[in-house]
């Protein structure tokens, strides 16, 4: 249930809201925890809010290592 | 670094062979579903010496949520219960909200509480706010969102628990010996690897904060290994994790919550591991509102064990909770894989899908 998974900001909005591509899939979550995060950064997002701001190189890691195991198994 | 080079198998088992020149008997403890599930997907337990035992602890939040919220939740009338999905399926002592959503109970599956928020707009809406600390943060910002837009239908049943002080509260207990810990990957962003500074200060026990891959796990094992005689706390998974955590998000969780004392499945009483809702924000505690009982220390207390199986979908032998507490593996339940499968779960422990007993269920059945 704490899995969080990467996704790249691809629009930052008012209000701490920013839209995050997550493997193509576009989606608005809070970016209140990540008040300095810009447009192009990486984060690790949880049940709709940015949780941290990460390197492209891990996020980019994480994201074929997750595809993977989802496409593998019951993960 | 190549990007796939977290699940070479050559580092991998590079790692593994310096493993074997460990020879003493160690007990190592996970205490996140993700990592049990990780662990028992790559095989890592069959794939290490004999003499490291890799054994799960209570990390999955669903697994030491107690039955009794369930019961309270099904005898709600007028109001619409929202919830993340894995909570659905956890039995009560009269049926579980699936079941009781087939009944005619309005039972909401969302994955962000800001979803509650939403609904509580159209209806009356109770969210249960089960979680660790990976969680609360945006349960506790649903919250402050609440009270800035004044809204009057929308309540929290808070359940979010603390990963630290249970680990201290294992460490406090004498039958159980663990020699290790590998620590939560995703509840140390927010916490920060500092929050497990007392586990070497106070109990002379090191523990490492790694991912979820097989490279991650066996080298933090290795890691682990390596400081015995003198340990610490050791972050191995610094491309998401700090030593202070999220401070943001810390400081969203003191605004809304209180720590309490809490009742964990299996465990018990934990002293200062629960979170309730501040007085400022006390119309949205939906204990308060509803006049729920979620905290009942017989209820709580008695796990899944002592629950008459005749009056309940739990077991009286189902061992969750010497399984939370490491002293038993999943194989070693008498019900494990006969009458108890995630088909058919008896006790939390096989509802989730981070459980453990749901993790041996899928990759490691034949394990002895
Ligand atoms: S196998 Fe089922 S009955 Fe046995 S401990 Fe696990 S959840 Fe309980």
């Amino acid at each position: 249930m704490c899995i969080a998974i990467p996704g790249k900001l691809v629009e930052k909005k008012e209000d701490d809201r920013g839209i995050v591509d997550m493997g193509g899939v576009k989606t608005e979550i809070s970016l209140v925890f990540i008040p300095t995060v810009k447009e192009g950064d990486w984060i690790i997002i949880h049940t709709g809010f940015g949780l941290e701001i990460m390197s492209e190189q891990d996020a980019l890691n994480m994201i074929t290592l997750l595809h993977e195991a989802k496409n593998s198994a019951d993960y | 670094m190549d990007l796939r080079s977290f699940r070479n198998p050559k580092l991998v088992r590079q790692v593994v062979k310096d493993l074997s020149e460990y020879r003493n008997e160690v007990k190592i403890m996970e205490v996140c579903g993700t990592h049990t599930m990780a662990i028992g997907k790559w095989g890592i337990r069959k794939l290490i010496p004999e003499n490291i035992k890799l054994i799960s602890g209570p990390g999955c939040p669903v697994c030491v949520t107690p039955s009794s919220v369930i019961d309270e939740l099904i005898n709600l009338e007028g109001v619409t219960i929202a919830s993340f999905g894995d909570l659905l399926r956890l039995p009560g002592s009269i049926g579980n909200l699936e079941q009781a959503r087939a009944k005619g109970l309005d039972v909401h599956t969302i994955y962000s509480p800001l979803e509650a928020l939403e609904l509580s707009k159209q209806k009356e809406t109770l969210f249960v706010g089960i979680g660790f600390e990976t969680t609360i943060p945006g349960i506790a910002y649903t919250i402050s969102e609440a009270h800035r837009l004044k809204l009057t239908d929308f309540s929290v049943l808070s359940l979010g628990k603390l990963i630290a002080p249970a680990l201290d509260a294992l460490l406090s207990d004498k039958q159980i010996e663990i020699d290790g810990f590998i620590l939560p990957g995703h509840v140390s962003v927010i916490t920060g690897t500092d929050a497990y500074s007392f586990m070497p200060e106070k109990y002379r026990v090191g523990g490492v904060v790694t991912g979820f891959e097989p490279l991650d796990i066996v080298v933090g094992i290795q890691k682990l290994l390596g400081q015995m005689t003198r340990p610490q706390i050791i972050n191995e998974y610094s491309r998401a994790v700090t030593k202070k955590g999220n401070q943001n998000a810390q400081a969203m969780i003191e605004r809304i919550f209180e720590v309490s004392n809490a009742f964990w499945r299996g465990l018990g009483k934990i002293p200062s591991s629960g979170l309730i809702i501040r007085d400022e924000y006390s119309q949205f505690d939906a204990s308060k509102k509803y006049g729920l009982m979620v905290e009942s220390p017989e209820v709580s207390l008695a796990a899944c064990q002592s629950a008459p199986a005749s009056v309940s979908n739990v077991s009286a032998n189902c061992r969750c909770g010497d399984i939370l507490k490491g002293k038993i593996i999943p194989i070693e339940c008498a019900l494990f894989n006969s009458e108890c499968t995630p088909d058919n779960p008896l006790g939390p422990c096989m509802v989730s899908s981070e459980g453990s007993c749901a993790a041996y269920y899928l990759y490691e059945r034949g394990y002895q």
